[in-house]
């Protein structure tokens, strides 16, 4: 594979378009073209001068801003199914997601399960999207940034006239330059921060070079991005942990190894209230009724000094009180815990009375704390209530009529005692539900009657441990530099250039031609130079 | 509603009058023949622009005089976030046009915010406090900032539609042409929308369904227009209004179907009466209105916002928001409905960018493209909020 | 020449560790499910419970001794199907194989009263804290670890033992 020699004798790698040095173009293509094309300053695009290996031609696909573009196409198409009907992760968990689509959604439902759409994100074929997207990313930029740079660096002051005749701008007079005149640009080009080069008579001006970056520092920072985000597969960088809490529990939290744990003092629900907030709300209070204020958890972090062997006692000391609330998480280490949901007046205890159905009479209140029951409430006097079976979520009876708890939450708490009473000193059964009381052995003197429920909340905490954010972080910084840079500024020359009586004046930028042009227009103001016309026009 | 909201209200008012005041005043300055770039301003330019400062300048009057009786910036309900989006637009305008000088674009771009600061004004208007998810300083940065970039986004498809209105041949029917009447046809509908709303609103039009809602419970219904379709075995229990033709099954939200609707209707009734009358094409009709301005600066204008607007709006609408979304929902990014449409405008105009650079597409490739994006930008404003359920739905 | 293969070299490297990471990504995404659970063959994680009596029981201490680790419930169906299997073999292997049932953080009283109702002589413990169950990734009960007596997991069963011949070859399985 040859190199190229231009007539100016620089030697130009294989490919390319406009010599790097002089500008004279290269190619029969670009020989004919009125305009020449100055995407890359026509250097050669590394991935279009070989393509022999599976290598070279796996390169080049992904080397190709088209196929870049199609990429981004495809993810931008894919990513809008998703939002047709709501994510796997965001329906309610208590239902299947096989049954859920197809009852909530009918028949349309159902298709959108099976062709997988409910969890799109996480689709293999999405994935492979995102990566094809970071190895485009990658080859795209490796691809173009070497040879602009070497173009770039390479660019002579005087370009050969043929160059200059092809730019956009563009202007050519009989005549030559005045020491004067040029004295006059060279001030001018310095007040607008152009760097000039001069080399036998003729003038480069140029600016703003670093702006042509850009796109290749912004591609850096998205393929950071894309790295930081792989990395979360990594074991150990990433911890996302839900933890039921009620208030009054201290709760390892789940995602630290045993080493860290949590009290929930007490559990806050604020409304916003008429009158006692600002009156400009009421009016919303009164459409909408109630809008939330406040989601609190007043929590105590402990630490486990005895942590290390998984059941052993905990021995904790205290590391600090913390209040969590929505937008407010409490940190520790490289842990946040966050106030995601909660679930008001869960039952604790239930107060009964022991009665005499007869006479009404009281001889005492059994307290039966929901999460730790005793077999014996001793209510003195000869009056004692066993407690023979307690059913947390009870739901119904088995065929041999033994009572069947649903789960171990409280839920709808079913409860069989034995109330012994000088009367009946070996007690009688009864089996007592919310509403409800069954006496399964024969009907009893004595009743348990319902007195009294004590309730409290039950905070959901979640546990978030993400080591990718630093590089998440830095990935989107240098993005928003590299756009910034790219979008902001624009490289901008001018080339003034006398050959065989002829004055030649070419301008270039890569956008934002208006304002070269009117820049262009000041700096000439005064002077006998030809000001460039614009020849691209409509 | 305490005093300075009073005069909140007053002030946007105020504003919306003087956009319609200004759009007039363009109108008058490009009827002025030799009027190219470059040129500088006649007496109607310089008038029309003073006036839309002035207006900006009650809008921002508006919004800090409502952030002072709320207590925190009001971009925290649809109604508030719309308006401030309309007002960016004029900001982002002003801001182009001392760049450019181009009176037609505030001829294009005033109407713009003016239908979406009249669209804002349909949801309801009171001043709401703030749930506790919307408690941080980001809601102002991210809001503001998504915003403003949008916005600016927002004035590269009105150098765009100028563009097309002016390069399109409109002798003859061509896909083209009827893309642009699509395009036309749609804003129709959105001054459909207003009107029908407005209309109702005026005459307090009331009707009140029982129903049975999604979770098969027995549920109430307001509709403030007639009832084309009712809700899911909908009752009318309000005395001599309308009933419906048709009952939704429990699943679609039939309020909101039926105002569509009846915007849809009412921007039918409008175009065709628009098209009948002239015996033109919208576009065709406006054609005249856009001849003197040079493509090209148009084509650049409309570039130079996307540049401009897509770093505002990835801070904004991506970066800014990743940090909330971390602080306040657990995690920087969770697919939500709006954050995925959020990405796909990002990737839009990423493609844009990367079509325009490295594939020259430039002119009338360019301007459709403009357009894509803002009807994408538009989607996300609308559809996002009101069809598409997700935590980023404002109540509504 | 050279400076083509030093190319191709460089492009066969970056290609080569980019669908490495590609594959690394998309294998750990796929087996995300099964990552941090513990499997057959592992070491089973050391743990210390107090049981009904009082009495501390630590994994480490019955090395020699096969173990049937199992997780419970009160409330759950299989898990009173298979006490009575349990309760059968713990008697048949005294001394071979152990029994340590794992009641997953329910109050004294209910599993004591469970207890009595079913008869069962072998150690039960209250993992108060769930802390063993994370450990073990237990998620449906009753679940199952037989551990051999060098301490490896020898079979995670997930789901009851409904046949007694069932948990007879388990206990065959990890007899010393």
């Amino acid at each position: 594979m040859g190199k190229v020699k231009c007539e100016c004798g620089h030697v130009n790698p294989h490919g390319t378009i406009l010599c790097e040095s002089c500008g004279r173009s290269l190619t029969d293509e670009a020989k004919k073209e009125n305009l020449v094309d100055m995407r890359y300053e026509g250097s050669a695009r590394r991935s279009q001068t070989y393509n022999k290996t599976i290598i070279d031609k796996v390169w080049n696909f992904f080397s190709s801003v088209k196929v870049g573009i199609w990429i981004i196409v495809l993810i931008l198409v894919a990513a809008s199914f998703g939002t047709i009907l709501p994510q796997e992760f965001y329906i309610p968990s208590n239902v299947g997601p096989e049954v859920y689509y197809e009852d909530v959604y009918g028949w349309f439902g159902k298709i959108y399960y099976m062709i997988g759409f409910h969890d799109l994100y996480n689709s293999i074929w999405f994935s492979a999207l995102i990566a094809a997207l970071g190895v485009s990313l990658v080859i795209c930029s490796l691809d173009r940034v070497i040879p602009l740079y070497r173009a770039l660096k390479t660019q002579r002051v005087d370009r050969h006239e043929s160059f200059m005749k092809k730019q956009r701008l563009f202007a050519e007079q009989p005549g030559s330059l005045q020491e004067a005149d040029m004295e006059k640009v060279r001030a001018e080009l310095k007040k607008k921060h152009y760097k000039i080069r001069e080399k036998n008579g003729s003038l480069l001006a140029e600016k703003n070079r670093f702006s042509r970056w850009g796109p290749y520092v912004n591609h850096i920072g998205l393929i950071l991005f894309l790295f930081g985000a792989m990395l979360r597969s990594v074991q150990g960088m990433y911890v996302d942990e839900l933890l039921w809490i009620r208030e009054g529990e201290t709760m390892q939290i789940p995602g630290t190894d045993g080493e860290y744990y949590v009290k929930n003092d007490q559990f806050t629900l604020e409304n916003y209230e008429e009158g006692e907030d600002s009156e400009v709300f009421n009016e919303a209070i009164n459409r909408v009724g109630t809008v939330a204020k406040n989601y609190q958890t007043d929590a105590i972090l402990y630490r486990d000094e005895n942590n290390g062997l998984p059941g052993a006692k905990p021995e904790l000391s205290e590391v600090k009180h913390d209040d969590i609330r929505v937008n407010e998480p409490m940190k520790f280490d490289n842990f946040a815990v966050y106030q995601t949901s909660f679930r008001q007046d869960e039952m604790k205890a239930m107060h009964f009375a022991l009665t005499n159905k007869e006479t009404g009479r009281e001889f005492g209140e059994v307290v039966v704390d929901l999460f730790d029951q005793q077999a014996m409430y001793d209510l003195g006097n000869g009056y004692k209530v066993e407690l023979l079976g307690y059913y947390p979520d009870f739901d119904g009876f088995t065929e041999e009529g033994e009572p069947i708890s649903k789960s171990p939450l409280p839920n709808k708490p079913a409860f069989l005692f034995n109330m012994i009473s000088p009367e009946k000193p070996d007690g009688e059964v009864s089996f007592v539900e919310i509403q409800n009381t069954m006496e399964p052995l024969g009907e009893t003197t004595y009743k348990m009657a319902f007195k009294n429920l004590e309730t409290r909340d039950v905070s959901a905490l979640t546990i978030r441990k993400d080591l990718t954010l630093p590089i998440l972080s830095i990935g989107g910084i240098i993005f928003m530099i590299g756009v910034i840079q790219g979008a902001y500024w624009n490289h901008r020359r001018i080339w003034i250039r006398e050959k065989d009586g002829s004055i030649y004046m070419a301008g270039h930028t890569n956008k934002n031609w208006h304002g070269l042009k009117r820049e262009i227009h000041t700096i000439l103001e005064g002077t006998a130079l030809p000001e460039p016309e614009d020849r691209q026009t409509d | 509603m305490s005093d300075l909201a009073g005069v909140s209200s007053t002030l946007l008012y105020a504003a919306f009058l003087l956009y319609l005041v200004a759009t007039i005043l363009f109108g008058g300055s490009i009827r002025q023949k030799g009027l190219r770039e470059g040129k500088g301003l006649n007496r109607w330019g310089k008038l029309a622009i003073t006036v839309t400062v002035i207006g900006f300048v009650a809008q921002l009057g508006y919004f800090f005089t409502r952030w002072a009786a709320a207590g925190h910036a009001p971009v925290s309900n649809l109604f508030e976030f719309t308006t401030f989006f309309g007002m960016m637009i004029v900001g982002a305008f002003i801001l182009m046009f001392f760049i450019y000088k181009t009176a037609v674009l505030g001829l294009f771009a005033l109407p713009v915010a003016i239908i979406i600061i009249a669209y804002a004004s349909m949801f309801p208007r009171e001043i709401s406090p703030l749930i506790p998810a919307l408690q941080s300083q980001w809601l102002h940065i991210h809001v503001t900032t998504a915003a403003l970039g949008q916005a600016i986004l927002a004035i590269s498809f009105i150098a765009g539609i100028i563009y097309l209105v002016k390069n399109i041949d409109q002798s003859i029917s061509t896909k083209k042409t009827k893309w642009l009447e699509t395009v036309m046809f749609f804003i129709v509908t959105v001054v459909g929308f207003i009107i029908v709303t407005t209309g109702f609103a005026l005459a307090d039009y009331s009707a009140t369904f029982d129903y049975v809602n999604k979770e098969e419970a027995a549920a109430v219904m307001e509709y403030n227009v007639p009832a084309l379709v009712g809700p899911n075995e909908g009752v009318l229990v309000t005395d001599g209004k309308m009933s419906p033709f048709v009952d939704m099954p429990a699943l679609i939200n039939a309020k909101k179907l039926n105002t569509v609707l009846w915007s849809l209707g009412a921007g039918i009734i409008l175009y065709l009466a628009i098209r009948l009358i002239t015996r033109k094409r919208v576009a065709a009709l406006l054609q005249p209105l856009v001849r003197n301005v040079s493509s090209d600066l148009l084509d650049e204008i409309s570039y130079r916002s996307v540049l401009i607007g897509f770093p505002v709006f990835t801070l904004g609408a991506l970066i800014f928001a990743m940090i909330w979304a971390q602080i306040a929902w657990t995690r920087f990014w969770g697919w939500d409905p709006k954050e995925v449409w959020a990405l796909i405008t990002f990737l839009f105009y990423a493609a844009f960018l990367h079509l325009r650079l490295s594939k020259g597409w430039h002119g009338e490739k360019s301007a459709w493209l403009a357009v894509i994006g803002f009807g994408i930008i538009m989607f996300n404003l609308v559809a996002v909020n009101l069809v598409i359920a997700g935590l980023h739905s404002y109540a509504g | 020449m050279d400076k083509k293969k030093k190319r191709l070299y460089i492009r066969t490297a970056i290609l080569g560790v980019l669908a490495g990471l590609v594959i690394y990504t998309l294998y750990t995404n796929l087996t995300k499910e099964s990552r941090g659970t513990l499997e057959v063959g592992e070491k089973a994680p050391d743990f210390v419970l107090t049981d009904m009596n009082g009495k501390q029981h630590r994994l480490s201490d019955y090395e020699g001794k096969g173990v049937f680790l199992n997780f419970w419930g009160t409330w759950c169906e299989p898990c009173k199907k298979e006490m009575p299997h349990m309760e059968k073999m713990a008697q048949e292997y005294a001394g071979e194989v152990e029994i340590l049932a794992v009641n997953v953080g329910e109050s004294n009283f209910q599993v004591q009263n469970f207890a009595d109702q079913y008869g069962l002589t072998f150690p039960i413990a209250i993992d108060k804290s769930k802390e063993v169950m994370n450990t073990y990734g237990v998620n449906p009960l009753p679940t199952t670890f037989m551990i051999t007596p060098d301490g490896t997991i020898d079979q995670i069963v997930i789901g009851g033992l409904i046949a007694e011949d069932q948990v007879r070859a388990l206990f065959e399985q990890v007899k010393p």
